[in-house]
């Protein structure tokens, strides 16, 4: 599924990297811990959240996750923004629920990723 | 390579929104130096880990990360509280980090066991009442 598929599905706004809309992600994550991101989260995932800090946008990137959907209408600061814009990871903002967003993308196709041992 | 190239930085234990700067600049590093996308990973969420339970449980520290033509070794020193219990510590789940780091996203006792299963080699000594030193390899082939 690519990103803008993404952006499509959950009415979402784009908030950096616009560029890389039209690449494809494998797999997807919905959480509010890091460290089950850090543990389980496949790389060219989107990951979807309602928890916004710094530590998100570092999360995504020692994971190379390509997108960030965050959940409830929240907003990233410019600084999150500058951190991912410079590495290329699209911020996404939709105002669905975490459990909303992330049925909706699995109904379309993009399923979960396998925990790995 | 015949020296190993070294990167060091001073992290900052007042500041949790600054937790994991170290490592955001490692893996632009060994992006740099183009190592395999799968090696940096391992090495960026490992050092990760690390970097964030030195801001939450010691108060800062120092982290050194070394590179030659065999691994990249992660060196992490505190002088915090030190771990009594290691084997305990290592277990998936336990923490003792207060329920404000958890809102965070961290504290869910799983940083020592994702920096075990992301590096090849994984050294802790620790001294309760002076500090943490843990000494992780990743091999580069
Ligand atoms: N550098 C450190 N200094 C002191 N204690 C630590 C350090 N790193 C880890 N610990 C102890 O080990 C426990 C488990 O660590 P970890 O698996 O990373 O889980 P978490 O950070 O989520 O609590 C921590 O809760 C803490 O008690
Ligand atoms: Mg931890």
């Amino acid at each position: 599924m690519t990103i803008s598929t993404i952006k499509e599905l959950l009415d979402a706004e784009v908030l950096c990297s616009e560029d890389s809309l039209s690449r494809h992600v494998y797999s997807a994550c919905g959480c509010d811990l890091m460290s089950d991101v850090l543990a389980y989260v496949k790389d060219q995932g989107v990951l979807l959240t309602g928890l916004v800090n710094p530590q998100v946008i570092r999360t995504a990137l020692m994971m190379d996750i390509l997108a960030i959907v965050f959940v409830r209408s929240k907003m990233p600061t410019e600084e999150m923004l500058e951190l991912a814009n410079e590495n290329g990871i699209a911020i996404l903002s939709t105002d669905k629920r975490l459990y909303e967003a992330c049925g909706i993308l699995y109904s379309n196709g993009l399923v979960g990723n396998k925990v790995k041992s | 390579m015949s020296e190993p190239l070294v990167f060091r930085f001073d992290v900052d234990g007042d500041d949790f929104t600054s937790a994991g700067q170290a490592s955001v600049q490692v893996k632009k590093n060994l992006r740099q130096l183009g190592l395999l996308p799968e090696i940096i990973r391992r090495v960026s969420i490992a050092m990760y880990e690390g970097e964030i339970n030195m801001v939450i449980h010691a108060g800062g520290g120092k982290a050194e990360v070394q590179v030659d033509n065999e691994c990249v070794t992660i060196i992490l020193e505190d002088k915090g509280p030190g771990i009594k219990n290691i084997e305990q510590a290592m277990q998936e789940g336990f923490s003792t980090a207060p329920d404000a780091i958890r809102s965070l996203g961290f504290g869910a006792g799983m940083g020592l066991p994702n920096m075990k299963r992301y590096s090849d080699e994984m050294n802790i000594s620790s001294v309760v009442g002076e500090g943490t030193k843990i000494v992780m390899k990743v091999f580069i082939r």
